[in-house]
């Protein structure tokens, strides 16, 4: 059997049965029902429904309010006094009561009492009553359906237009970036477990001397692919998991973002970019960790030398916020050609613009130059310090042994 | 055809030189016994022969060609410091280290169980390495070396930190190999265990070759003018003996040029002197070290 392949088999059984990786695969759905749990927990705690019964009194101080009684779920009465209101709140025969004081218009606030435990009024309540007020003030001065559209909500879209002026194919929204912002996250996630996992795999075997054992049956080559691939596979694995889950997390999570959910839009080639950039991703973060697995004497020592790319790679998360402010700005083209950051931000970017096709170019074109020359390096480093221990090279030293190699 | 033959080798780190003109060969069916103190470049000196890293100049060539990569499953490589993969067991790992060999399972597992069982280590082939102690770990991958029945084997301190019977069942095994015809160059701190296995020997210092050649014959080439006396009793003056030299339990007696051991032996029979213990003086190769490296090797 192919030496690369019996490689690749234990490598990838050996990585999917990691109690990290496994941890990592189902905390990401897990979590994400979680989110949605709580926010349903709270809406429900600060939210109580609104039912039919829901009777709610006023005292009108001013002696205008006395229409629009019937505000859907909740009904309302008058009452002359303020005592009168308490005594039938006492008695049960409403729920709460409100007082509309005689300079109500100069302070628009009233004051509401509730035997209930409420932080908040509620947002079904708040909205019946403040509709029952502005209609019976505005009932004399305007049209019905004036009244109709102070109380609507503005609803304020955006339409972006190419630089020819007609509607863009693709349009800017904030339900747009939602897809790419997960997929960024899973895949900077991905990546960062399979870094981790590939450098203490061969920390542990230069630790141990196995890769001695290992190089004694394969080349340097055979073992590093068969490490590559295999952990690939692993991390791949783990975003298919994630994207299966997907549809149910979306689906629960419908009822909590429903009128977000409703917006979101997957950017076109955005599968075919996000399997591209996931793999030259990976073996771009692939060929880095071997370079630091091959100078490191331990699993802790390549763990910390590889913070700094790992970090770099999340600086697409980090300014997340600056990116969806200003999605124009050329720091976010550097970023989407700079081959460490490429991946996470060009699958952003496509939320949110056209990226011109030149810059998808120069994206992975940077990409495959760097894993090619990181592959070449990688590989003659592996080879030359595989065998120190002990004392790790310093950056002459590994330049040195590279020009007399 | 040598199964190793290496060729006036070289190799520095920086300043230092690891290895410094190494030539040797090594024949099918024989073992040598790679001896010197740490730093001595036998470390080096095997990584090269295996091509995890290329000399600076010089030749190595296996079983009659360059190093090449069909080569290593013929090959059993033992190294000094040795791990094992601890979530899996002994027979998980042996299966996998001999399938990179070329190794088919079904046959591994038979020659497994029987090396196992010599090395006393059968009933233990299930249980995970992490549970396992450094010899019983040790042993694991001494089977591992040998199990794909290479034609090469390289054995770095392969006794270290194991029991004396467990010491006895590996040696069983290297002598068994040598019975077959596999080669095996043994690379230890352990001059006994060179002296009682090894055909040939090859003893370097500061990456220099110091000694190199059968063991009886180095070792003859090394005889003193001089005898050792193991005897009851007092003895009067030896004629043609120029000094004493007491050691534990005998004593070393330095002779003149033209005297021979056997005048010796006479002149004590004459004595009537009750002898347990008479032989000409042949060094150990700790002692050979000592002469030649001016420094005590163990």
């Amino acid at each position: 059997m192919n030496k690369v392949f019996l490689l690749f088999r234990h490598e990838f059984i050996q990585a999917i049965k990691k109690t990290g990786y496994i941890i990592l695969t189902l905390a990401i759905p897990v979590l994400a029902l979680i989110i949605i749990g709580v926010v349903q927990l709270f809406t429900t705690l600060f939210e109580p429904a609104v039912d039919e019964s829901t009777r709610v009194g006023y005292v009108d101080q001013v002696g205008n309010f006395n229409a629009y009684l019937d505000q859907g779920l909740i009904q309302l009465y008058p009452y002359q006094s303020e005592d009168s209101a308490n005594a039938a709140l006492v008695e049960g025969e409403i729920d709460e009561f409100f007082l509309i004081p005689s300079d109500f218009s100069s302070l628009v606030s009233i004051e509401r009492y509730t035997m209930a435990r409420e932080i908040e009024t509620p947002m079904a309540k708040r909205y019946a009553i403040s509709s029952f007020l502005i209609r019976n003030m505005l009932k004399d001065e305007v049209p019905p359906g004036i009244i109709e559209t102070v109380l609507s909500p503005l609803d304020m879209s955006i339409t972006r237009l190419d630089e020819d002026g007609s509607v863009a194919d693709s349009q800017s929204n904030i339900g747009n970036i939602i897809i790419p912002g997960i997929y960024a996250f899973l895949l900077s996630m991905a990546l960062m477990f399979g870094n981790n996992s590939l450098i203490s795999g061969l920390g542990e075997e230069k630790e141990s001397r196995l890769i001695e054992v290992l190089t004694s049956s394969v080349s340097v080559s055979q073992m590093l692919i068969g490490k590559v691939l295999a952990l690939g596979t692993a991390g791949l694995l783990q975003v298919v998991l994630w994207l299966v889950s997907a549809p149910l997390i979306l689906d629960l999570a419908s009822s909590t973002f429903g009128g977000l959910l409703a917006n979101i839009q997957i950017p076109p080639n955005f599968m075919v970019f996000g399997v591209i950039y996931f793999v030259l991703g990976y073996l771009l973060f692939a060929v880095l960790s071997v370079m630091i697995g091959g100078i490191v004497s331990t699993a802790a020592d390549g763990h910390n030398l590889s913070m700094f790319y790992i970090m770099a790679g999340y600086i697409p998360l980090w300014t997340f916020g600056a990116f969806i402010a200003i999605p124009e700005h050329p720091i976010w083209v550097v970023l989407s050609i700079f081959p460490i950051t490429a991946p996470t931000m060009t699958m952003l970017r496509m939320g949110v613009s056209n990226i011109p096709g030149w810059q998808l170019g120069a994206s992975l074109g940077v990409m495959i130059l760097s894993i090619a020359i990181g592959q070449f390096l990688s590989v003659k480093i592996f080879r030359i310090f595989m065998l120190m221990y002990g004392k790790r090279p310093r950056a002459r030293e590994i330049f040195q042994a590279l020009k007399s190699s | 055809m040598a199964a190793v033959e290496v060729k006036h080798l070289y190799k520095s780190y920086a300043d230092v030189t690891a290895v410094n003109d190494l030539t040797f060969s090594v024949e099918p069916g024989e073992i040598l016994g790679l001896i010197g103190p740490n730093g001595a470049g036998k470390s080096s000196a095997i990584k090269m022969i295996l091509d995890f890293m290329k000399p600076d100049a010089g030749i190595v060539r296996i079983f009659g060609q360059p190093m090449h990569e069909s080569f290593k499953d013929r090959i059993g490589y033992l190294p000094e410091e040795r791990g094992l993969y601890k979530r899996l067991t002994a027979m998980e790992l042996i299966l996998y280290l001999a399938s990179l060999k070329g190794m088919d399972r079904k046959t591994t597992e038979e020659r497994a169980n029987v090396l196992l069982d010599k090395v006393g280590m059968l009933e233990n082939k299930h249980k995970k390495n992490k549970e396992m102690s450094k010899g019983m770990g040790q042993l694991i991958q001494f089977v591992v070396t040998v199990v794909h029945d290479p034609d090469l084997i390289i054995l770095d301190e392969p006794f270290s930190g194991l029991d004396p019977i467990r010491t006895a069942s590996v040696q069983e095994i290297i002598s068994d190999l040598r019975q077959h015809g596999k080669t095996v160059i043994l690379s230890t701190h352990q001059m006994n265990k060179v002296e009682e296995l090894c055909d040939s020997v090859l003893m370097i210092n500061k990456g220099k070759t110091v000694l190199y050649g059968d063991i009886p014959t180095s070792r003859a080439n090394f005889r003193k003018h001089s005898v050792r006396l193991e005897a009851e009793g007092s003895w009067s003056d030896i004629p043609g003996v120029i000094e004493i030299r007491p050691h534990k339990g005998f004593v070393e007696l330095m002779l003149e040029p033209d005297v021979t051991s056997k005048d010796i032996l006479d002149n004590l029979r004459d004595q009537g002197v009750s002898i347990n213990r008479f032989e000409v003086t042949t060094p150990s190769l700790n002692e050979i070290f000592l002469e030649l490296a001016g420094t005590d090797y163990e």
